[in-house]
């Protein structure tokens, strides 16, 4: 008798099941690695930890944190001069040796802002109680033992807790009057501008009606008073900042590094300062959230390394939001037509097939493209009917990379993303809808715009969310249409028209790259790779979570 | 009430394209099944009756075809205005393509092609210069699934009066108001409006979906097995409202149920592979028909 043949393992199918459940598992599992060590070094850069004082055996000293540990095999010739008992001990731990890198700051006396340190190099441990951090203006971070306050030269403490009390009682002021030097520069700097432009206007006059004319003479008139008045302000601005220079100079920190070398600090050009030894939970928390807090909202400072990047978080968001603007309404309207209006057919096959591949493309030539056709293209020609005298100066307005081309870029490197979902949204709404609306007398416009497109609004907004997700971790083509390493002024301010389509702006994406491969001291400023990534990872999540609440509401409204 | 003569019928128009000329017409007689399916013209058994009615939608010899394939082939009938006309017959004869042609709705396919012609109150409505939009506005329709629109309750009723641009609150709650009452609604739903139509049953929305198609107060209604995707309590209801509605608009529905097409109509149609086989008044298709197929039909004996 013949029975039935057992179905084999494989036709089951319960290897597919351990096949898709291991390719979630694995994809998940490298997602939330990635997430773990972001999160992990972006939130612990801003930790302040114990400041460790290590004698070496050659009679020097270090101080600074800990940075990390490692294990290694030294070379012969690093093993040859220690002693018998040191080379025992290495042996005897299989010839292998710790190290710690220290972030030892002091660049302006060292030329260094690290040091690895071996163990058997080191002769004694100590976390001296009043060893003092500061953050500077410049050349990043000071690690000393306060050894006197000076005022006009006159050591008048000697004493640590001295010394700090009377950093406590004059820094504020310092910071202040430090803070009154920068805004007179940007009164300074506002002051060129009006010149500038009553110089632009009197070249203009010159182009359109010609040296000498009526015209020219008035401008160059207006010019000369504006020039007059802007050099008397310059003066008096002068005079006042260098007063304020002058205070601020009086007022001196005397510093002792660990090997004892003295160094005097002015005490405005210092940020922070903190005795880390000294500091209980609490108070560590506290200088914690400062440093978020300088982070998030500040300017950045000393090569982007050090301070904040607001104007990278305020470039990110609206170089996105214009991005979206743009790409959003067109990239709908283009699948629109592919999928409502257009006739079926090979055409409209080799059109999506196009607009596939255009997401294949690397983004780096979505850059040149932007490059060579805005900036240089459409940005050349509209400098030259409107911005004519500028750019005749080699000062192009739009001539050059900006916001607007950046956005414009981003916009077409992300178009596929709008496209492809949108059509698939489009596919989505039953075709009983359309037939009901045009059975009722609607006309084919009408019934897209009242039952399709709200039908087909929560699809949108996936490929909307898929677009500002991917166009705002992008990097590659920003380098060449507009991102840049510090940017004078934000994208947008309160002065008409708000949003600054021409300038130039920092963005997140950039700032990481540049931190991390372009800065002449990438190690020190690792850590703030990892926040910014962080920060940026976090914008985009908010981001796409506004969106996604949106999506969310879009469809209750739909659905029953 | 006018005094029609010249019906479609009595011209011998619905002989097909296809057919070799000089094909000989049988009289309606046994056979007609074999004869259709050998691809013979014959012509429609019409009921006397029908002579004396006034035509609101009048179709003359309309062919139609899928690609190549033709699916009618040389219907002539007509809805006599204030009744209703049921269309029954087997599965894939074309009664849906029959009715989606009154309203053109077929358009939307881009392989049909038609020839032969219809009238709407004795406007064309194959020609060229024909708005079809326009047109569409004068006929309502309803679908064998319930398709209420992805909003409100209120805003599906005046569907049809927003999109010709109706802003006038009182006019708008007016035409609610009495087309929901019109299809026995409004007790069951005036007090939320504003909710999504989704969230009603399905006879609740197919009853809005007949809202939907006489708020516009079209000349016609054309209803697609308007009750096949509801329980038998729903259908009821929907059944009774069409008999409310009967005389007031001239109604074209498509039927597989025959207790339905006995119940609710005054007229019936049967077709058979694209062809219309028998047109009379209800009671007459059903107790004595010309033809004994549709007689086999009605009883079950076949199809
Ligand atoms: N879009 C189309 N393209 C090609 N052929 C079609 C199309 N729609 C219908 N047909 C064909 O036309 C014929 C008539 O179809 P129709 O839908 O009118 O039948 P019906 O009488 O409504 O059937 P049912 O009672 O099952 O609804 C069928 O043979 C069907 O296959
Ligand atoms: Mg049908």
């Amino acid at each position: 008798m013949k029975t039935r043949r057992r179905s084999s393992l494989f036709h089951r199918g319960e290897p597919f099941v351990w096949l898709t459940g291991g390719a979630l598992v694995l994809s998940v599992f490298m997602i939330v690695g990635l997430l773990v060590i972001v999160v992990y070094q972006g939130m612990g850069t801003f930790w302040p930890g114990d400041l460790v004082r290590l004698e070496l055996s050659d009679g020097s000293a270090v101080m600074g944190e800990l940075v990390q540990e490692e294990t290694y095999q030294p070379q012969p010739h690093v093993l040859k001069p220690l002693t018998k008992l040191q080379r025992a001990a290495i042996a005897q731990a299989g010839g292998s040796v710790r190290r710690h890198q220290l972030r030892t700051g002091n660049f302006d006396v060292t030329n260094t802002h690290f040091k690895w340190v071996s163990d058997f190099d080191v002769s004694q441990t100590s976390r001296p109680k009043w060893a003092l951090l500061l953050e500077r203006v410049e050349y990043g971070r000071f690690y000393g033992i306060p050894a006197a306050f000076v005022v006009d030269g006159k050591e008048i403490a000697t004493d640590p807790a001295a010394v700090i009390a009377k950093l406590d009682r004059y820094h504020g002021e310092s910071r202040e009057r430090a803070k009154q030097i920068r805004r007179i520069g940007e009164e300074q700097a506002g002051a060129n501008d009006r010149e500038r432009g009553a110089q632009r206007a009197r070249t203009e006059a010159e182009f359109e009606h010609g040296i000498d004319s009526a015209e020219w003479r008035r401008a160059d008139e207006h010019y000369e008073s504006v020039q007059q008045a802007v050099a008397k302000q310059a003066l008096a601005l002068n005079r006042k900042s260098a007063e304020l220079g002058r205070q601020n100079r009086r007022f001196k920190l005397r510093m002792k590094t660990a090997d004892d070398a003295p160094k005097d600090i002015v005490a405005a050009d210092i940020v922070r300062y903190y005795t880390p030894n000294r500091l209980g939970f609490v108070e560590k928390l506290g200088i914690y959230s400062s440093r978020w807090g300088e982070f998030l909202l500040d300017d950045p400072r000393e090569a982007n390394s050090e301070g904040g990047v607001w104007p990278a978080i305020i470039g990110t968001l609206v170089m996105t939001l214009v991005m979206s603007v743009l790409v959003v309404p067109f990239g709908v309207l283009a699948a629109l037509y592919l999928r409502e209006y257009a006739k079926q057919g090979l055409l409209t096959s080799i059109v999506r097939i196009a607009v596939n591949n255009l997401a294949g493309v690397p983004s780096i030539v979505f850059g040149v493209f932007g490059l060579g056709f805005f900036c240089y293209i459409v940005g050349t020609s509209v400098d030259g009917l409107f911005y004519a005298a500028d750019a005749a100066d080699g000062n192009p307005t739009f001539g050059k990379g900006g916001l607007m081309w950046a956005s414009l870029t981003l916009a077409l490197l992300t178009l596929p993303v709008v496209i492809v979902a949108t059509e698939e949204a489009l596919a989505a709404v039953p075709n009983s809808m359309r037939e009901g609306s045009l059975a009722c007398g609607a006309s084919k416009w009408q019934t897209i715009r009242r039952i399709v497109l709200p039908r087909a609004a929560p699809g949108i907004m996936t490929g909307m969310i898929l677009a500002v997700a991917r166009g705002a971790g992008e990097v590659a083509p920003l380098m060449l249409v507009g991102a840049v390493k510090l940017a004078p002024k934000l994208p947008i301010d309160a002065s008409f028209p708000f949003v600054h389509p021409s300038r130039s702006f920092m963005h997140l994406g950039f700032h990481i790259y540049d931190l991390g491969f372009q800065s002449q001291n990438s190690q020190a400023a690792r850590p703030m790779v990892f926040t910014t990534t962080l920060l940026l990872i976090g914008i985009v999540v908010a981001l796409n979570i506004t969106a996604v609440w949106v999506r969310a509401r879009l469809r209750k409204a739909h659905k029953g | 009430m006018r005094q029609q003569t010249n019906r479609p019928w009595s011209t011998s128009r619905f002989v097909s394209e296809d057919e070799p000329a000089g094909t000989p017409t049988t009289e309606a007689a046994s056979g007609v099944f074999q004869a259709v399916e050998r691809g013979l013209a014959f012509e429609t058994a019409v009921h006397d009756a029908l002579r004396s009615e006034d035509a609101v939608v009048e179709i003359t010899g309309f062919n139609l075809w899928y690609g190549d394939k033709q699916a009618l082939f040389g219907c002539a009938m007509i809805v006599p205005r204030g009744k209703v006309t049921a269309l029954i017959g087997p599965s894939g004869c074309g009664k849906s393509t029959l009715l989606r042609c009154v309203n053109r709705m077929n358009d939307l396919v881009a392989t049909v092609r038609t020839s032969g012609a219809m009238t709407l109150t004795g406007d064309p409505i194959y020609d060229p210069g024909t708005d079809v939009i326009e047109l569409r506005k004068r006929i309502g329709m309803v679908f064998q699934k319930p398709n209420p629109f992805p909003m409100s309750i209120y805003e599906n009723v005046v569907y049809s009066l927003r999109i010709d641009g109706v802003r006038s609150r009182s006019v708008l709650n007016d035409v609610v108001e009495t087309t929901l009452k019109g299809v026995g609604l409004w007790g069951e739903v005036h007090d939320r409006l504003s909710d999504s139509a989704l969230r009603l049953s399905g006879g609740q929305q197919q009853r809005l979906c007949i809202a939907r198609a006489i708020a516009g107060e079209p000349d016609v209604l054309l209803l697609d097995e308007p009750c096949s995707a509801l329980d038998p309590i729903a259908t009821q209801r929907v059944e009774e409202l069409i008999q409310t509605l009967k005389g007031r608009y001239s109604i074209l529905m498509v039927t597989h149920n025959m207790q339905q097409a006995a119940r609710a109509s005054d007229y019936t149609a049967f077709m058979y592979l694209g062809r219309l086989v028998e047109f009379g008044p209800t009671e007459e298709m059903f107790l004595k028909p010309k033809l004994t197929e549709t007689e086999d039909y009605i009883t079950g004996r076949f199809g």
